[in-house]
């Protein structure tokens, strides 16, 4: 399976600012009655974006002004709550290529990268000067570097981690792990020949 | 002499295949289990890659989020909830999987099926595509939720790529006050070390409160691990573990039986073992906690009063406040102590075993649910169901007012017709409060113990079960 290498990209961005945004609101539960991911990306943010009637709320992903955006600015453990790969899956159908946030829900996280996201940890004073770059000219381009670890925007640049397993799997084209894996086999078999409740 | 080990060390060293080029663990989980809602797509993948299952034995299935507690036959009101039954028992005969469907008359909510059947064993890795999968650490193993393409992987490999956690030991010693229960427990542990404090770290619960515990009492706490951000959460596995285990239909018989308790024993964390963090909790201090926000760290003690964001520590805080207050629709500085409910709910993964139905039938008796309020109690499995009306519960739940349900994720979460309408407040038994957990995009959600829940829908009120229900010192 040959993956393609993820170094840097760019795009432009929004931002949904606040703390502790949980895999429900990214996709509201009653959407993933479905047997494929197809089709989950309009219903990325739906409850916060749409009222009952089906009017627009208030939300940067209604403002047409960052319509287009690849990049998700958001803010402290992002992507909290359930291991559903819907989340993800909704952001990246809805086009967004990497998320940038305070600090990421570990399953969440996990998720993305499987996907081949980068999910950029930064501060929340940066998270900051990005969003008011974005929020001045929404065609600012953002360019996030998984090789350098920092965003660069409107002539700044700062710094932004990417996990260290995270990092060497997206950059080698090894970050949907099956290949690996299957590569694993023959000592899959043997350590699970050593352990008694296996080895039957 | 060997190193002290964590059990979170000894057994990852066990199941750990090899290293990964990203410096990752090819990590072999021993027990896989599945559901509807997150398989579809990696059987797709499987076929897609033109893949087998590794080990289908160690595979096992049921159907919980989406079946309506209502109705058992098929086909089903909701076509997509059918449509989802129909993949999950065509991709288990494809691939020759177990299957605890509800014609077998084990199926239930995955977390209470595993440990039930004795397939939850201490020592071993299980994964299944749920977050709540951390309850089965409760037996002393490491058990965590993944991904759907990580399912693929397990089902490809039976393995998954694994960054190693970190173990942050959590002790309770004391004893725990009459009224307060497991779930209280967690709910406090949450709030003390807040809603991501666990982020790469299993929790090891232990001390006084936990050697007391039982079985169904750690899966309670080790449930809501997730909602700390501990991705894993377990109990070393003792005599209790044991007990539970001993004749359920997976466990091993004879001398088989014997092995494994002596391997069991052996698996739990050595004394002087290394821990990345320790904390330390006295039982005395945990309350009746009621869930006020919209995350499940925002709670507060049953005597306490709703934060008001002026008194925030910091300016993030306030934030936090006054977007929850918002959505809650609840006063700052007001006591959460008779804030009206209009639904309650009693069941799910965290609070829906027969322990619990027990104990709230124990205080039902003679009592009924406040005019206005409906009330559900899920039984947690069909086993669960059974249990309870051999011991006559489904018929006190129902003299009470409530309605008895068959078994499912039912309210939790809004994939089944159990759902919140408008902005109704629920009592709920649950692990999650988030805006729109419960089905309506305005629905509110207040997490507390089973037998608070069974406080508020007497009084209709979210009340003290102190003042409710009669607690004796032996309680």
């Amino acid at each position: 399976m040959s993956l393609e290498k993820i170094i840097s990209l760019t795009g432009r961005g929004v931002g949904v600012p606040g703390n502790d945004i949980d895999t429900d609101r990214i996709i509201p539960a009653r959407f993933m009655k479905c047997v494929t991911f197809d089709g989950l990306g309009e219903y990325l943010f739906h409850d916060v974006r749409k009222n009952a009637d089906g009017t627009d709320q208030p939300h940067p992903l209604n403002d047409p002004r960052f319509k287009g955006a690849a990049i998700l600015l958001s803010g402290a453990n992002f992507g909290c709550g359930s291991s559903r790969e819907h989340a993800p899956q909704a952001i990246q159908k809805y086009g967004f290529k990497a998320v940038v946030a305070e600090g990421f829900a570990e399953i969440f996280f996990g998720n993305c990268v499987t996907l081949g996201i980068p999910c950029f940890e930064a501060s929340r004073d940066d998270i900051g000067k990005i969003a008011a770059a974005v929020g001045k000219d929404p065609a600012t381009a953002i360019t996030v570097d998984v090789a350098k670890q920092e965003i660069r925007f409107a002539g700044q640049t700062v710094p932004a981690v990417v996990r260290a397993s995270a990092r060497d799997a997206l950059m080698n084209g090894r970050w949907d792990a099956i290949g690996e894996l299957i590569e694993g086999l023959p000592a899959v078999k043997s350590t699970a020949t050593a352990l008694p409740y296996l080895a039957a | 002499m060997t190193t002290p080990q964590s059990l979170f060390q000894k057994v990852w060293g066990a199941h750990a295949v090899r290293v990964l080029a990203n410096g990752q663990t090819q990590l072999l989980i021993g027990t896989h289990l599945i559901h509807e809602v997150t398989s579809p797509q990696a059987f797709g993948m499987m076929r897609d890659l033109g893949l087998k299952v590794l080990m289908p034995h160690r595979t096992f299935a049921t159907v919980d989020h989406i079946v309506p507690t209502d109705q058992l036959t098929e086909p089903y009101r909701d076509p997509l909830a059918q449509a989802m039954m129909d993949e999950l028992r065509k991709n288990c005969a494809q691939f020759g999987i177990t299957f605890f469907d509800r014609a077998s008359g084990k199926q239930g909510i995955v977390h209470i099926v595993g440990p039930e059947q004795g397939i939850t064993q201490p020592g071993t890795t299980i994964a299944c595509g749920d977050s709540h999968t951390s309850t089965h650490g409760a037996f002393g193993a490491i058990a965590f939720g993944i991904g759907t393409t990580q399912i693929r992987d397990v089902l490809a490999t039976q393995t998954m790529a694994l960054g190693r956690l970190k173990v942050r030991r959590i002790t309770v010693n004391g004893s725990l006050r009459p009224g307060v229960y497991a779930k209280d427990v967690i709910l406090h542990i949450i709030r003390t070390l807040g809603v991501n404090g666990g982020t790469g770290y299993a929790y090891e619960y232990g001390g006084e409160v936990f050697d007391r515990m039982t079985m169904e009492e750690r899966m309670t706490v080790c449930n809501m691990s997730i909602e700390g951000g501990a991705r894993a959460g377990y109990v070393n596995p003792d005599e209790t573990t044991f007990a539970y285990l001993k004749g359920r239909p997976y466990s091993p018989k004879g001398a088989a039986w014997d092995a494994a308790v002596t391997r069991w024993r052996a698996t739990a964390s050595d004394p002087d073992c290394h821990y990345d963090d320790v904390v330390m909790i006295n039982a005395a201090e945990i309350a009746p906690t009621v869930t006020w926000g919209i995350n499940p760290g925002q709670g507060v003690a049953i005597t306490e009063c709703i934060p008001d964001p002026a008194q925030a520590a910091t300016g993030d805080e306030k934030s936090s406040i006054e977007e929850a207050l918002a959505y809650m629709k609840l006063s700052p500085g007001a006591p959460i102590k008779g804030t009206r409910i209009n639904v309650a709910f009693l069941g799910s993964c965290t609070n829906g075993r027969l322990s619990d139905f027990q104990e709230v039938a124990r205080f039902l008796r003679g009592r009924h649910v406040a005019a206005g309020v409906k009330a559900i109690a899920v039984p947690g499995s069909q086993i669960v169901a059974a249990q309870a009306a051999r011991l006559g519960l489904d018929k006190i739940f129902r003299e009470a007012g409530f309605e008895w349900r068959e078994a499912g994720c039912s309210m939790c979460l809004a994939m089944n017709p159990d759902k919140l309408i408008g902005d109704q407040l629920c009592a709920s038994s649950s692990n999650r409060n988030f805006k729109g957990r419960q089905g309506s995009p305005t629905g509110r959600t207040l997490l507390m113990s089973p037998v608070m829940v069974a406080a508020a829908a007497v009084t209709g009120a979210v009340a003290d079960a102190r003042e409710v229900f009669a607690f004796t010192q032996a309680n």
